[in-house]
């Protein structure tokens, strides 16, 4: 367990430094420069701010340069946000997308595990076929057109909810249902084709003959059997929460990390798009290595290699 | 006859042994015709009402994109003066003064946006570049994905560990973080190269940002259809088969092209089939952020972003981009699902 962890780790820390490397090579082939897109600055001025933040030198120096100091923790200083450091905006924004992406995941399992059971306990009766619908329905509508038509209805036509930044709890409730939508629907799919399979074993059967009540045998074989693919599933789960951020947080003007990641590119605020790329698939990945983990110690069957 | 009687008697019984008569003859001739893979799959996939519906879906789309702007009178990029943000079926002042001249003008099914562009026309050639993009860059997909993982799997051992490595790198980098900024980073050196050299100004004519993005996709993606392939060829490749055709003298690329990837096909055409809908989701996705196709060239993801600022007048803007997107992903993933339980039900979870 502990060599696995090791190993995991290692292979990690290899993947983020490639991530690091190619978004660096990356980000200089795009032409144009931080400074030029706002009002032309004059020539002198433009070779002293590409000085003073080394932009003059080249690129391979430059990459020697950041890579030093990213080994200490620094992520430099935003070039269109003068004198604000990388890791400050990260410190501040990151908690709002954190939080939506949170509460979407907790909505997203909370409805789908429950309801994928009681699809799969009601194999064929209505109220199976109307959620394998929904789901269906669910996983062919881009997270885009959720958020729109969410914004549409509530927002502009009732305007019962806000739509416009995170100031109330009320804010939250659009833009984490336009998040959760996908994987609710995903969720409750797999749950419901996995826990048919298991009712369908012999240990079921065995755990009903022993005495065990429905609702004991539900809960505690059931359910911990046919949960496991949900937590395979939290990885990639992870990995779209972030995608869908990206939309949500521009559909509904929140100033989180996944509005800073897009706009830092067309900014071409270097240290920033290194910065946010950099600390996403850390994120990514460190969350991935912990969902193995975690597969492990709910299903001792699994071996980790 | 009586010897029968006793059970313990070893005896044949002669009758048993007359040559058969016409009748008995009949009841062994085969009367069904041999059934292939091919008639196997097609009527399994037949019975599914649902797989079928979305074929047909899939089938009007394409026609509604690929051929629908031949035939509508407005082209995507042209600016019709006067009648700019026009409703539904709505005529601009200049054109109903033509209509009392006596001129037949075509209606603007689904109104004009800010610049006065036919939105229809617009939504046609969206659909087209998503169907574009999900069909094309899901082939590329295939070939270099089971390529790849046919490789690997047949020669095994340090090649096998060395291949699937740089796989299961590839699949840890979070693909989306790259993907917008590939997709960014790609259209300049491709413009540059649509401009300067002559071989390649068929760039400019298909569009730099879609070239982009086939290329971006067919670089992340393809780890998937590796990994699938791969694993289709470690139990394929044990197979007597294989052995019979090593035996004969094959080569090694005739084995996989003849034996490892035909006897796979199935799964190839199920994983691409599904491939597709993840392709244009992506695409969307992107146009959505700004980031995928370059203007003036509509995208279903882009035409639903611009709609999102008038979205209080002009809703009918938001919705039908994002009806045409679902029910594209929509039929192509039931598509999948039906060719799936018909060409491989081994697959099905």
């Amino acid at each position: 367990m502990f060599a696995y962890i090791v190993k995991r780790l290692a292979s990690a820390i290899v993947t983020i430094f490639l991530v690091a490397t190619l978004t660096f090579f990356l980000m200089h082939l795009i032409p144009g420069g931080p400074f030029l897109a706002e009002k032309a600055p004059s020539p002198q001025t433009l070779k002293a701010l590409q000085e003073k933040y080394g932009l003059d030198k080249p690129v391979g120096i430059q990459y020697l340069n950041y890579m030093k100091r990213l080994i200490s923790g620094d992520l430099g200083t935003s070039l269109k946000k003068r004198g604000q450091e990388v890791n400050d905006i990260i410190r501040t924004k990151f908690p709002v997308s954190a939080r939506i992406g949170l509460l979407a995941v907790i909505v997203a399992v909370s409805i789908g595990i429950p309801m994928g059971s009681i699809a799969a306990l009601n194999r064929g009766k209505w109220f199976d076929r109307f959620l394998m619908f929904i789901s269906t329905l669910g996983i062919a509508i881009p997270g885009f057109v959720v958020s729109t038509v969410l914004l549409f209805f509530f927002g502009v036509r009732l305007r019962i909810l806000p739509t416009v930044g995170l100031t109330t709890p009320l804010h939250y409730i659009l833009p984490v249902t336009a998040l959760s939508f996908y994987p609710t629907a995903y969720i409750s799919r797999l749950m419901r084709s996995s826990m048919l399979d298991v009712l369908g074993q012999d240990y079921m059967r065995t755990a009903r003959a022993k005495g065990l009540s429905q609702f004991m045998a539900l809960f505690k074989h059931a359910l911990r059997n046919a949960i496991l693919p949900v937590v395979t599933y939290l990885g990639p789960l992870l990995a779209y929460i972030l995608t869908g951020s990206f939309v949500v947080e521009k559909i509904f003007t929140i100033p989180g990390l996944g509005s800073e990641f897009v706009s830092s590119i067309t900014d071409r605020d270097y240290p920033m798009i290194m910065g946010t790329t950099i600390f996403l698939a850390f994120l990514l990945i460190t969350m991935n290595v912990i969902v193995d983990i975690a597969y492990k110690i709910i299903d001792p069957r699994i071996k980790l290699k | 006859m009586d010897i029968k009687k006793n059970p313990f008697n070893f005896q044949l019984d002669v009758s048993d042994f007359l040559p058969a008569d016409e009748s008995e003859k009949q009841s062994l001739v085969v009367m069904r015709e041999s059934v292939d893979f091919w008639k196997d799959g097609f009527r399994r996939f037949k019975k599914n009402k649902l797989a079928m519906a979305s074929l047909i879906v899939i089938i009007i789309i394409m026609i509604f994109a690929f051929v629908g702007p031949y035939f509508y009178p407005y082209s995507y990029e042209q600016q019709i003066r006067e009648s700019e943000n026009l409703g539904i079926m709505q005529y601009s002042e200049e054109e109903l003064a033509r209509i009392e001249a006596g001129e037949k003008v075509f209606p603007h099914i689904l109104g004009t946006d800010s610049l006065g562009r036919d939105l229809m026309v617009r939504i046609m050639v969206g659909s087209r570049i998503s169907l574009l993009v999900g069909i094309v860059a899901s082939v590329i997909i295939l070939v270099i994905g089971s390529i790849y993982g046919a490789i690997a799997g047949y020669f095994g051992g340090k090649v096998d560990m060395i291949m699937m490595r740089i796989v299961d790198i590839i699949y840890t980098v979070p693909d989306i973080l790259i993907i917008i900024l590939l997709s960014v980073t790609l259209k300049y050196p491709l413009k540059d190269l649509a401009d300067n050299v002559k071989a390649f100004s068929w760039i400019n004519t298909v569009g730099i940002g879609l070239i982009s993005i086939f290329i971006v996709f067919s670089l992340l993606y393809w780890v998937g259809m590796a990994r699938i392939v791969r694993s289709q060829v470690l139990t394929l490749k044990e197979q007597e088969y294989v052995v019979a055709a090593k035996a004969l003298g094959a080569s090694h690329s005739r084995i996989i092209r003849k034996h490892l990837l035909t006897n796979s096909i199935g799964t190839l055409i199920v994983t691409t089939t599904l491939q597709i809908p993840s392709s244009i989701f992506t695409e969307s996705f992107l146009s959505f952020l700004g980031l995928g196709v370059s203007a003036p060239m509509p995208s279903l993801g882009s035409l639903a972003s611009q709609a999102i600022g008038g979205i209080k007048s002009y809703p009918h803007r938001l919705m039908a981009p994002a009806v045409v997107i679902s029910l594209i992903i929509l039929s192509f993933n039931l598509l999948g699902d039906g060719l799936r339980d018909a060409f491989d039900p081994r697959l099905k979870d």
